[in-house]
């Protein structure tokens, strides 16, 4: 009726309780008479607090401090990050891309029944354009680092001898350049709906980057700020909103304290540098201060960034 | 002496309850630890979870700042300079969000890269530790697409590559199927034999540590309540073995010997677990050899599965501490 159970796990101490039927079969514990072996030639391996430094590396015991490894330096190190997180781009965003570049040109669709030429064209093509830098490098990094920091991915970095400066330029950098095929697109898209002279265009070799840093920068710092990942989000997607609707919307009717606002936006001066390069004859000096804007809130931002990431990595 | 910690204390502070989230009370993570570990050897930190095993780590990788207490690690004081750390000891969190969009290959190439390796050297530490740990198969593939323990053997590759004179491991081998689990302990054994590298181990795996580790801290509420070699640790508990009874069905207590085992048990405190028909009972030799004669005959043994009667492990060394929470300073001392 009854199978006869079955005994295992007397290992090490056979017969110890010499319980009929006991049959010594060791599976229960492979390898643990061995350990007891190891471990008893172990030196110095008794007492709770083990302070039997005898047995010990002589020369470690005082105070004598073992070589520190080398730093990565801050280049390499930049380099290494941007690569790494280029590589991303083919797992993870490569989806988002085309929903920055589809959202962007959508919107350019949209405005083309309200808009007829002139300066409020203008302002749409570049508003459009760089609502495509603020999607992926402020929305998408504030996300990417409030993930980070809120999941405990930040230790990797902090427990890696690497400068913080470094991590947060790789990856600001590395967001920037996720916007250059949709930002170019919708800038040249934009320029054959509205029909806008496209001889300027190359004015975004230098708007997307210097916009770019900035928003990542503001994106960076404001998801290792956020004391949660759902405000980090909350910040990216609000700032990303007011990059659409500060951005894109003709600023000639905006109210007083709106523009004030818009005032306020990095974006803006990307935005403006690149409707002014519109313009038959652009005013040069016009379009180089408001880049000049976009570096210098560029420089501000990611040093606030790097400060931000310094604060969240050692807690 | 490779790591010393003295006297280590760490309060998480009282949470506020907000909505949805009701308040907690303050923590005390670390309650004054003291610990040392000797060149080239296995260390473990043992205990349940939330017994301070990660909070301890934390503190001696530099990524958090105890309240009280010293943490030197190779000679320097790791409270005054935390970014030493990372000079200093390779570490493995738990955490993979940082890799896991990566491929395996770049993850360990990145990592060694940031470990300040030029890229040459970076090249050949990836290549080498990915042969060594057996991941060539999947070297080409992202994080998150892999298995949780061939994620994880990922993980533990970008913590061994470029030279580390201390390996801090959180969890190692949680999720490993036995193949990995014995590549990852090659691997640091290699480095323990070859260059003297000491290594520090946070497991929740008894089986594992009584298989890995020269000495282990067992840790329960921030507090070490005992630190020996697994061999010495069982010594404590030495004078019991464990029984376990799994009844068929309902465990026959209308049996007098079987009431009168269990009773005895309950009043010894030293049932480990009984969840109907599942017992662990931890006894004296002579007491588990009469509970077997009982079981296995007579009307018991009708009602008997099986039983299974095992040397102490360090999972009993554990119950037997923590069980006997006050006397449990007192035996640790003598």
């Amino acid at each position: 009726m009854s199978v006869m159970p079955a005994v295992s796990g007397v290992s090490g101490v056979p017969g110890a309780t010499g319980v009929p039927g006991v049959s010594g079969t060791s599976a229960g514990l492979p390898g643990a008479s061995g350990v007891s072996g190891a471990s008893a030639g172990l030196p110095g391996a008794s007492g709770v607090s083990g302070t039997s430094g005898a047995s010990g590396d002589a020369g470690d015991v005082g105070d004598m401090p073992a070589p520190l490894a080398a730093r990565a330096r801050l280049f390499p190190a930049l380099v290494a990050v941007y690569r790494a997180q280029l590589s991303r781009a083919r797992v993870a965003r490569i989806p988002l891309l085309f929903v920055a570049t589809f959202q962007s040109v959508g919107i350019m669709i949209l405005m083309r029944g309200v808009v007829d030429g002139g300066s409020e064209a203008r302002s749409v093509v570049a508003g459009s354009s760089v609502l495509v830098v603020a999607f992926v490098a402020l929305n998408l990094l504030a996300q990417y680092f409030g993930q980070l920091r809120a999941s405990g991915g930040l230790d990797h970095y902090a427990t890696l001898p690497v400068p913080p400066s470094a991590v947060v330029l790789g990856a600001a950098a590395a967001y920037a350049s996720f916007t250059v095929p949709g930002t170019a697109v919708t800038a040249v898209m934009g320029s054959v709906l509205f029909q806008l002279p496209m001889t300027n265009l190359w004015i975004l070799l230098a708007v997307i980057p210097l916009s770019g840093a900035a928003l990542a920068g503001l994106g960076a710092a404001l998801g290792l700020l956020a004391p949660r990942q759902e405000l980090a989000t909350l910040c990216g997607q609000l700032g990303m909103s007011a990059a659409l609707l500060l951005g894109v919307l003709p600023a000639a009717r905006m109210p007083q304290v709106v523009s004030y606002a818009r005032d306020l936006l990095p974006s803006t001066y990307g935005v403006e540098a690149l409707a002014r390069s519109f313009d038959g004859q652009p005013d040069w000096w016009v379009v180089c201060a408001d880049l000049g804007v976009c570096a210098g809130v560029a420089v501000v931002s990611l040093a606030a960034a790097t400060w931000a990431y310094r604060r969240a990595a050692v807690r | 002496m490779v790591c010393t910690v003295r006297g280590l204390v760490k309060t998480y502070p009282a949470a506020r309850g907000r909505r949805g989230a009701p308040a907690t009370p303050a923590v005390r993570a670390s309650d004054g630890i003291d610990l040392d570990v000797v060149r080239g050897e296995v260390f473990g930190l043992l205990g349940p979870n939330g017994a301070g095993k990660s909070t301890l780590v934390r503190q001696l990788t530099g990524l958090l700042r105890p309240d009280e207490g010293q943490v030197r690690v190779l000679g320097h004081d790791l409270v005054r300079h935390p970014e030493r750390a990372a000079r200093l000891l390779g570490y493995l969190g738990q955490d993979s969000t940082a890799l896991d969009e990566l491929t395996v290959a770049l993850a360990a190439e990145t990592t060694a890269r940031l470990r300040g390796l030029e890229t040459r050297a970076a090249r050949a530490e990836r290549d080498a530790v990915i042969e060594e740990l057996g991941l060539g198969e999947v070297a080409g593939r992202p994080l998150r697409k892999l298995s949780g323990g061939q994620r994880r053997l990922a993980c533990v590759a970008a913590a061994l590559v470029g030279e580390r004179p201390l390996l801090v491991l959180d969890e190692p081998t949680s999720g490993m199927d036995p193949v990995a689990r014995r590549a990852v302990w090659a691997a640091v054994d290699r480095r323990r034999a070859e260059r003297g590298v000491t290594v520090v181990l946070v497991t929740h795996n008894v089986i594992e540590a009584e298989t890995v580790l020269d000495r282990v801290a067992v840790l329960d509420r921030g507090r070490v309540i005992a630190c020996d070699t697994p061999a010495g640790l069982k010594a404590l508990v030495a004078d019991e073995v464990r029984l376990e009874l799994v009844w068929r069905t309902e465990p026959p207590l209308e049996v007098p010997e079987v009431a009168a085992l269990w009773k005895s048990a309950e009043a010894a405190r030293a049932v480990g677990g009984a969840s109907g028909r599942r017992w662990t009972l931890r006894l004296p030799p002579d007491d588990a050899r009469a509970a077997i004669a009982t079981v296995t005959g007579g009307p018991a043994f009708a009602a008997l599965d099986d039983f299974t009667l095992a040397t102490p492990s360090l999972e009993d060394v554990y119950i037997a501490l923590g069980g006997r929470a006050e006397g449990a300073e007192g035996l640790v001392k003598a």
